[in-house]
């Protein structure tokens, strides 16, 4: 694996593989000094063109982690701001002849585009409304943690689809994993089209108790101004999940940041169902695994060690 | 109107011209075999039996196993000129126009400024005589600065030469103006070419909404955008008993308003672009905006379908490329960022004969005749073989592969959508109003007998 630009392109063998590592940092995670020298002298570059704290500090703690040398550009106050194109800011940061480029843009495709224009492994964190792929895969990790296997799971993903790039990769991953899913929302925030993606189409709540996993999306404010919603009031009391709505056997997710009293109600993400927190704890080993995977897998793979990833090495 | 008297062209030598042993076709003249055709002193002097025309003096083609057809017109062209001669101008456009086999091309008027005064028709008429290859014409904006306010100065346009009016890129979204325009044809004449959106349909969509867009997370424009603006305007052209010609279709729904307003008697033509003839939506799916961005978006197969459909029961009377030439730092940007349009007129005829002759989807005198079909909507005469008719020929090899853009391209810009193909048939020659436009220049030619 080259580049990691979407979870259409992977494979669940290759899912596995990631999550498989991720299992690994897990443990490094637990010592007492966490970093490891797998990416010494190795340049990693984040470039970020939206805004982000969960996505952008994780992957900058992963690449630490992994010992690489961490290039932080955000698109607010960089060359950016003066009108450079992305093709020529990528010229720019391949000078430095990186190992790796996590990139965030708010189009689709940006960076299947920026693979074409450098040498460096290109992560996607985010592209428009198209894929998030590393959310994806620490949402599998951290249900596969608590699941033992998405097989024959079902999950709604309840709420704005039509402008989630989360809805879309984790479709894609839970489908791949074995899971059965159902995305639910108003019928003007589900995407014409979207059931030959391969799931189920519901626009109200009433079936969801069939769900093992609710996985709530952010609904945006500015969603109203533009008439998708008739009000913030309105969805919550269609589409809110809360305690009302979640039987105790359920379990709940979100990609944060979460609209307190909106998709969610309070009670709801602060109960033992919610694995928010975990997803965030998720977010680090996964993140760490994939910039192994792009940069260290096949060449550091030792010969005789079986099927469980082992080259984390000792602590830096 | 012939096209020498309505368009305007640089002034070259008339060529006299034996086109030995053609395989002559030209479906609307009834003309379908093997001819010496002669051309000289711009018109079609004769279709001789095959080997027995006079040459003297002329210069002889040996054209045996190539095809010739009357030449093309494209009556939907970007030739961005004035405001971004960076991108296309006069001269490279009607270059690419020679070399795609056409014969006359009509402009379209959304260039920066917009043509809207007589004065810029003057303007870019004189640039045409001084450096076209074949003949144009020229549209002004329906509205001026298309803002879709206020009309321009149809009657005074006319007369300095526009041939019809569009404000092609732009819809002109308010139906009291559109009425008004259309009223007002009835003093100063000329057709009006329109671009068929709702922009509170399409909003800030990059490409048709449906199962590949909502994978993709990228805002569609669905196809009732264009269908219900199509309804609108032919309702209002009826009810006026005025003529409209709807541009570029890319809808199913579309092609049966157009159909059904024929049916009622409305006089409304349509044309269809070569990529919503070869491609669908499935092509945005690598997210490569050099060859899958444009407005009408590439719709689904059902939507392909019913546009080759419109193309047999003649409900689409033409094909047009919308040629929309972009320099590459518009196309190297993420999909939704890059600019709409691609080229196309190097590369529609050996495009269509490639995806839809060659599997047997159409045939070839279809194909022939719609390519010519795009003069009548605009009262220009259709180019013909008839002897007696203005010479305009295209010799072609049908045989000939090719891969685009390998020689690079006549047009300043590169951004065609099927870069990189191999095609199969290639234009040869083109004579334009009695004119040779264009010569491959490794296809070698008989000397002077």
């Amino acid at each position: 694996m080259k580049h990691l630009l979407s979870i259409e392109q992977l494979s669940r063998e290759e899912i596995e593989a990631i999550l498989d590592r991720a299992e690994s940092f897990a443990e490094v995670g637990r010592r007492d000094i966490k970093k490891v020298p797998t990416l010494r002298g190795r340049t990693v570059v984040s470039l970020f063109y939206e805004s982000s704290t969960r996505t952008s500090s994780s992957f900058d703690l992963a690449a630490k982690r992994l010992s690489a040398d961490l290039v932080s550009v955000k698109a607010a106050g960089s060359s950016v701001d003066k009108g450079e194109s992305l093709k020529d800011t990528i010229a720019t940061l391949s000078a430095y002849d990186p190992a790796a480029i996590v990139i965030r843009h708010p189009y689709a495709g940006a960076a299947q585009m920026v693979a074409g224009w450098t040498e460096a492994a290109v992560v996607n964190a985010g592209d428009g409304k198209h894929e998030h792929p590393s959310q994806a895969l620490l949402d599998v990790y951290t249900l596969r943690r608590r699941l033992g296997s998405l097989e024959g799971t079902k999950i709604w993903i309840v709420g704005d689809v039509l402008h989630s790039r989360v809805a879309r990769s984790n479709l894609i991953a839970f489908e791949r994993m074995g899971a059965e899913v159902t995305v639910c929302g108003p019928p003007t925030l589900i995407p014409r089209g979207i059931e030959a993606l391969g799931c189920e189409v519901s626009y109200s709540l009433d079936g969801v108790g069939e769900a093992d996993v609710v996985y709530a999306l952010r609904m945006q404010k500015e969603r109203m101004s533009e008439s998708f919603v008739p009000s913030l009031r309105e969805y919550a009391a269609n589409f809110q999940i809360n305690p009302r709505r979640l039987n105790p056997r359920q379990l709940l997710m979100h990609p944060g940041p979460v609209n307190r009293g909106v998709e969610l109600s309070g009670e709801a993400i602060d109960s033992p169902q919610s694995l928010i927190a975990e997803q965030v704890a998720a977010g680090l080993v996964v993140r760490m695994a994939i910039l192994y995977e792009l940069l260290a897998g096949a060449e550091a793979a030792p010969s005789g060690e079986g099927s469980r990833p082992t080259p984390i090495g000792t602590p830096a | 109107m012939s096209l020498t008297d309505a368009l305007d062209v640089r002034a070259c030598e008339q060529a006299f011209l034996v086109l030995r042993r053609a395989t002559v076709l030209d479906p609307v003249a009834g003309i379908d075999a093997v001819h010496d055709v002669v051309i000289r002193d711009g018109e079609i002097a004769a279709l001789a039996a095959p080997g027995e025309a006079e040459a003297e003096g002329a210069e002889v083609v040996e054209a045996e196993g190539l095809h010739a057809f009357p030449a093309f017109f494209d009556p939907h062209v970007h030739l961005r000129t004035p405001g971004h001669e960076h991108k296309e101008d006069v001269e490279t456009g009607t270059r690419a126009a020679a070399a795609g086999g056409y014969c006359g091309i009509l402009a379209m008027a959304n260039t920066q400024p917009p043509v809207s005064t007589a004065a810029d028709i003057s303007a870019l008429r004189e640039q045409a005589r001084a450096s076209a290859s074949v003949p144009v014409g020229f549209l002004a904006t329906v509205t001026r600065a298309m803002e879709g306010t206020d009309l321009t100065e149809m009657v005074e346009l006319r007369e300095a030469g526009a041939i019809g009016f569009s404000d092609d890129g732009l819809p002109i979204v308010d139906a009291g103006v559109m009425r008004r325009a259309l009223q007002y044809q009835h003093l100063c004449g000329g057709n009006i070419a329109l671009h068929e959106e709702d922009p509170a349909l399409s909003r800030d969509g990059a490409m048709h909404e449906g199962p590949v867009s909502a994978a993709l997370g990228i805002a569609g424009i669905p196809s009732v955008s264009e269908s219900t603006m199509v309804a609108r305007d032919a309702a209002l052209a009826g009810y006026e008993q005025a003529r409209i010609h709807v541009q570029h279709l890319s809808a199913a729904e579309s092609v049966e308003a157009v159909r059904a307003a024929k049916a009622a008697g409305v006089q409304i033509s349509a044309e269809a672009s070569p990529h919503h003839l070869c491609l669908t939506d499935e092509a945005v799916r690598g997210l490569d905006p050099h060859r899958s961005k444009m407005n009408p978006p590439l719709r689904e197969e059902s939507d392909r379908q019913a546009l080759i459909e419109g193309l047999r029961d003649g409900t689409v009377e033409c094909i047009a490329t919308d040629h929309a030439p972009h320099q590459p730092e518009e196309k190297d940007v993420p999909f939704e960022q890059a600019a709409m349009g691609v080229t196309g007129l190097e590369t529609a005829f050996a495009a269509l004969h490639t995806e839809l002759v060659l599997p047997g989807v159409i045939d070839l005198a279809l194909l022939v005749e719609r390519l010519a079909g795009g003069a009548e909507p605009f009262d220009l005469e259709r180019p013909s073989l008839a002897p007696g008719s203005e010479a305009n020929v295209v010799l072609c090899d049908l045989g000939a592969e090719w891969t685009v853009g390998e020689d690079g391209y006549e047009s300043r810009s590169a951004n065609s959508w099927c870069a990189g193909q191999t095609l199969t048939g290639r234009v040869l020659m083109t004579v334009a109003a009695g004119q040779v436009a264009f010569r491959l220049r490794s296809f070698s030619l008989g000397v002077a007998s």
